[in-house]
């Protein structure tokens, strides 16, 4: 156990006098102003997605009820949703890119978010109905779990053509194409009913416009729930990024651990693309980003990656309104742009 | 003998008028040397365009949308818009073959030596000069006859909008996204020639992706949908509170109505029709 985590949970190095070395304890201030920045970031966004509209810049504090239910119904659960699919898209991103001891893991790459895209195609056109416009709770969870049993299937199928994640390159390569190849029985499910194809098109470039109450409260419950998985399973991590033989000498049950990963990664890509679609880049970038400020643990990782994932996407979805209004931007385009050119940047800059 | 001599100064006479050359929506000039018989349409509103000027027997081909005239339902079917089938077309051995202007057919047919013309139908001013050009094209007159019938049959429709629902406001859902019909569309267009005030501005393009808080804000007094898409209306975020929904002003069409409605075509009197009823309220087939 790393106290770089104790301090992060208890909120106080002091309390473990043994362990005061300077450089975790730097380490320990860095995490600490990470998260408290990202969450001010994070609150400031809402406030801004509140104020946000189809008419641009439009602050609607004048306490009428009309303006009140467009805020309230509208506004807040659209920025909620957004930060929440980001956040549930940021962890994923940094469980995949633990278990798969790779930096380039990443939802969108590994295919399970084609995977979920199909899953949701499949039920939307058994239902009959348009993307964004199923209706009730009860749809809502069915699309989940459509979505998620979808990026179930992508990842194992991913894992089982690249034999294991021991080789990096052949893991990547299995699932570039299994990502295409369930990007490509998407597209067909969708030909089947033309009716749906140009709703379907929005939907697979991602879109947080339709996102309310309902859709909101599922992502928050699914978000909890991965947490705390991911947060239980963190120790597993920090043990794998040892290696796996290290990792089965620490007498981990690795079979299991995986599993549960993978469980964990599926069900939180699938209740984000359930929700708002394929949003490229956001799992990816998002644990970059927290790396490139901090050097956590795992456990750190996870809910700093979370928070960042969060913001991301939240700052993409207040800009995809702003931009165009009243027509709007689909959110998925603006994370490949802005998450596109973050990586290159870096990529450029760890050349250099 | 003379009379066979007149036959052939007439048969002369009358050659210049076979060979014509007609420039489509791209600005390319196609020469037709002689009236094309056996025509492919991969459009549903250009194959309905041919069947209105009386030339539905020339037709040999058509897209897997199309349905009306009910004598191109039995027509050998060539593809979609982004898929058309280029062997069957070319094997339908067709001397004309309308597309969209946007088609990613259109090359591969040009160069495979089909002639081909491409349109760009978006607004009712589209519609009226595309009328012209097929008519040169098949050399077949009534385009100014035909663009006359769908003239007076919006205005009828205007006519039959009870006093009371002009200026009354109209939000078109083309389909869920939501993507909507602007006034610059054809259907905003003919809502504006209804009396009807669109509340989608039409400087956004003819079907923009909106926001849908865009329309609460609106608050449209009528809604139009498509049958599938209606019954999630209510579920969007906010959207309950729309007068349109309150007030239970939501018409929905069948898949045959949206059609009539959607295709920029010869059988936009009948859409404006169908438009005017809703604004009236007696929009028949209208049930939840």
């Amino acid at each position: 156990m790393n106290p770089a985590d104790d301090t992060l949970v208890a909120g106080s190095a002091g309390s473990f006098p043994g362990r005061a070395d300077p450089l975790l304890e730097a380490q320990a201030r860095r995490v600490r102003w990470f998260a408290i920045l990202a969450a001010g970031a994070s609150a400031l966004l809402l406030v801004l997605g509140a104020a946000v509209g189809s008419l641009g810049w439009e602050p609607l504090w004048d306490g009428s009820e009309a303006a009140r239910a467009i805020v309230w119904d509208i506004r807040v659960p659209r920025s909620l949703g957004a930060w929440l699919a980001g956040a549930l898209l940021g962890l994923a991103g940094a469980l995949a890119q633990g278990l798969f001891r790779n930096p380039l893991a990443d939802p969108y790459l590994m295919g399970s978010s084609t995977g979920a895209a199909f899953g949701v195609a499949l039920l939307l056109v058994a239902l009959g109905a348009a993307p964004g416009t199923a209706t009730g709770a009860f749809a809502q969870l069915g699309l989940t779990g459509a979505g998620f049993l979808g990026a179930m299937a992508a990842v194992l199928l991913t894992l089982v053509l690249a034999r294991g994640v021991q080789h990096t390159l052949r893991l990547l390569l299995a699932g570039v194409i299994v990502g295409v190849v369930f990007g490509a029985l998407a597209a067909l499910v969708m030909l089947w009913e033309p009716e749906v194809l140009r709703a379907m098109q929005a939907f697979l470039l991602g879109t947080t416009g339709l996102l309310g109450w309902t859709g909101a409260l599922l992502l928050a419950a699914m978000l909890v729930l991965v947490l705390v998985a991911a947060v239980a399973l963190s120790p597993a991590l920090d043990a794998l990024a040892l290696g796996e033989s290290a990792a089965a000498s620490l007498g981990l049950p690795l079979a299991s651990v995986r599993l549960g990963l993978v469980g964990a990664i599926a069900l939180a890509t699938g209740a984000a693309v359930a929700q708002v679609g394929l949003i490229a880049f956001a799992g990816l970038v998002a644990p970059h980003i927290v790396r490139s400020a901090v050097r956590p643990t795992h456990r750190a990782l996870l809910l700093l990656s979370t928070l960042a994932g969060g913001l991301l996407l939240l700052a993409a979805d207040v800009l995809s309104r702003w931009m165009l209004a009243p027509r709007e931007l689909p959110v998925g385009v603006l994370t490949a742009l802005l998450g596109g050119a973050y990586l290159l940047w870096l990529m450029h800059r760890r050349a250099a | 003998m003379r009379r066979w001599l007149l036959a052939l100064l007439l048969a002369l006479t009358a050659w210049p008028i076979l060979a014509v050359t007609v420039t489509d929506d791209r600005g390319v000039a196609v020469d037709l040397r002689e009236p094309p018989r056996r025509i492919v349409s991969l459009l549903p509103s250009l194959g309905e365009t041919v069947c209105a000027l009386g030339a539905c027997d020339r037709l040999v081909g058509v897209d897997d949308y199309a349905n009306w005239p009910a004598s191109v339902r039995s027509l050998p079917r060539v593809g979609g818009v982004d898929d058309p089938r280029i062997e069957r077309i070319v094997g339908l051995q067709p001397d004309l073959v309308l597309l969209s202007s946007t088609s990613r057919a259109l090359g591969r047919l040009q160069a495979l030596g089909l002639p081909v013309m491409g349109f760009d139908i978006k607004t009712l001013g589209d519609v009226r000069r595309v009328l012209s050009r097929v008519a040169d094209a098949l050399q077949v007159g009534g385009a100014d006859a035909a663009w006359r019938r769908i003239d007076a049959g919006v205005a009828a429709a205007a006519r039959s909008v009870p006093p009371a629902q002009h200026g009354v406001s109209v939000y078109f859902e083309v389909s869920a996204g939501p993507y909507a019909a602007s006034e610059s569309s054809h259907i905003g267009e003919i809502l504006a020639r209804l009396g009807a005030v669109n509340v989608v501005p039409g400087h956004l393009g003819t079907v923009p992706l909106l926001n849908p808080e865009f329309v609460v804000r609106a608050d449209p007094q009528v809604i139009m949908v498509a049958q599938r898409d209606a019954a999630a209306l209510a579920a969007r975020p906010g959207w309950p509170r729309i007068r349109a929904m309150r007030e239970g002003r939501v018409c929905r069409f069948t898949a045959e109505q949206g059609d009539v409605i959607a295709r920029p075509g010869p059988r936009l009197a009948d859409a404006a029709q169908l438009l005017a009823d809703c604004l009236a309220g007696r929009l028949q087939g209208d049930r939840p």
